[in-house]
């Protein structure tokens, strides 16, 4: 029997075919936040408390990248044997904010300035659920 | 350079840095005792106990200014204890700084101390799906070494930093270190043991990036009238102390954050974060990178370092490798950078780290640092970021 895929984390990306992050943007001044704000805008000259929800960017270009050769801790779920991973920081021009994620695929080719897409992937699995998250993938 | 701001720096005290395995008050009071002895004085003289707490040793760690005092014995002195991650001995300093310029306090004694786990630092146990810093370990698998990682990277593809670079600041830091009585690690690396070591987080190798420790360090400060009526007019003073907090927004990816702020609505500030931390200090002491002789700056990794030479602005942007391999920052070099051998040789003590870089520059204003005495030196700095967005720099003369 098939497993039911579902989000590793509620509500913060959307899990249809085009997969995005899901922030909110301040009502008054536009700042995008992810994850979502949930009180209070942080602009320091806003004094908001109303926010929309807002689907990011797909798309977006390296800033930085690291790849991970020990197992970090609990509660990252690792899969047995170990194996190495990527993270990266991923700018996205229209939010002008930097977001993290793992890469999917080919790590390889990581380097700054790469253009990455947002993609969802397994993070972990248990006897009936498949976890996802989403990963940044490179684009073409 | 002289202000009446100043306050004088009467005693320094350290633990020596390791993995004691014992209680964190044994080693805050050794560093604490040793501090006032230094000053010339005796804990009943003590107006203030301020203290950097400790998160991981349960209640006593987050009273620690009372923790402390009790453990010297109740004197009736006031109290503070300050959290500000690894710029809580910072915070401590100057919480007694304010009293003092404030008038209400002559002489105060500032102690961090800690005992720490093995490994990484791991989020607390348990499922916490609404903590950041739980689901940063769960969704990303982004530790702390991620993030260090992440800005050595920046330099490598955006300076053409190597890993080769990074080696010669562990090489540098180990050898300014090994006399140290206070650091952990005395051993000569060399350039090879560095490239040698396994891969942590790429491009950071296991000895590029520091380890935890146990340790203590305490000063003892007073007012420069308290000073020079116990016959220290000349005691190494304070000249500036930087407690900032980033300005909005914030562009570059912090721990144990998932983003950056937007940019959208306000545009990025002319100086960075760390930048500013640099900034604030040089401007309360009236001086510029030009006139510092030592520092003594926060090493979580060989890259960081390289990127303070920068936000310290003894040189350029994409400079720190030229500046390195020139000489510039040991023995010898216009600003000699980690004299005490660093995070490298000592590990990472969080509360006790900041004053331990105030240690060390005073020793050296002082003439007093032996064989790692940097010669002649008049004025020296401190500086790191606290997790949380803490601000710590103290700029130190004579
Ligand atoms: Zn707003």
């Amino acid at each position: 029997m098939a497993k039911t895929r579902v989000p590793a984390v509620e509500g913060w990306f959307t899990m249809g075919a085009e997969p995005a992050l899901v922030g909110n943007r301040c009502a008054a001044c536009g700042t995008v936040f992810f994850p979502r704000a949930e009180m209070f805008c942080r602009n320091p000259r806003c004094d908001s408390d109303s926010f929309d929800d807002v689907e990011l960017s797909r798309t977006g270009t390296v800033w930085s990248y690291a790849t991970n050769h020990y197992e970090p801790p609990q509660p990252y779920m690792a899969p047995d044997p170990f194996e190495p991973y990527t993270v990266a920081a991923v700018e996205l021009e229209a939010e002008r904010m930097v977001v993290l994620g793992m890469v999917d695929g080919d790590s390889t080719s990581m380097a700054v300035g790469r253009r990455v897409e947002l993609v969802l992937a397994t993070l972990f699995e248990d006897d009936e659920h498949e976890y996802v998250v989403w990963k940044w993938r490179p684009a073409e | 350079m002289s202000s009446d701001t100043d306050i004088a720096v009467l005693g320094v005290g350290m633990h020596p840095w390791g993995k004691w395995g014992r209680n964190f008050v044994e080693y805050g009071i050794v560093a604490a005792r040793g501090a006032i002895a230094d000053a010339g004085l005796s804990w009943a003289d003590i107006d203030f106990c301020s203290g950097a707490d400790t998160m991981r040793n349960g209640y006593p760690g987050y009273v620690s200014g009372a923790t402390f005092a009790q453990a010297l014995g109740w004197s009736g002195a006031r109290v503070a204890s300050s959290y500000a991650a690894c710029a809580s001995g910072v915070t401590a300093l100057e919480t007694a700084r304010m009293r003092i310029l404030a008038g209400k306090c002559d002489v105060a004694l500032v102690v961090g101390a800690d005992t720490t786990p093995k490994g990484f630092l791991a989020p607390n146990a348990g499922d916490r799906p609404d903590d950041p810093d739980w689901l940063r370990f769960r969704l990303l698998g982004a530790t702390n070494p991620t993030y260090f990682a992440f800005y050595a990277r920046r330099r490598m593809d955006v300076w053409g930093a190597t890993a080769e670079d990074f080696a010669r600041v562990k090489v540098k830091n180990a050898r300014h270190g090994l006399t140290n009585p206070f650091a952990r690690y005395r051993k000569e690396v060399t350039f090879e043991d560095v490239m040698a070591s396994p891969v942590v987080s790429d491009p950071l190798r296991l000895l590029d990036i520091c380890a935890t420790s146990d340790g203590a360090a305490a000063v003892v400060i007073s007012s420069m009238d308290y000073a020079r009526r116990h016959g220290r007019p000349d005691a190494v003073r304070v000249a500036g102390v930087s407690t900032v907090t980033p300005s909005f927004p914030n562009a570059i990816i912090e721990m144990p954050d998932f983003s950056t702020d937007s940019a959208v609505a306000v545009p990025v500030p002319e100086l960075g974060f760390k930048d500013s931390i640099a900034a604030a200090a040089y401007e309360e002491a009236g001086l510029g990178p030009e006139d510092l002789d030592l520092a003594e700056v926060y090493d979580l990794s060989t890259a960081l370092e390289l990127d303070w030479y920068e936000h310290l602005g003894l040189c350029k942007a994409g400079e720190a490798e030229k500046l390195l391999a020139d000489g510039a920052t040991t023995h010898g070099g216009s600003c000699v950078v980690n004299p005490s051998g660093g995070l490298a040789c000592f590990g990472e003590a969080v509360p006790a780290q900041a004053i331990a870089q105030v240690c060390e520059v005073t020793w050296h204003l002082r003439g007093q640092a032996g064989d790692r005495q940097v010669e002649g030196a008049r004025a020296g700095m401190t500086i790191n970021q606290g997790l949380f967005g803490h601000g710590s720099s103290v700029v130190l003369i004579r």
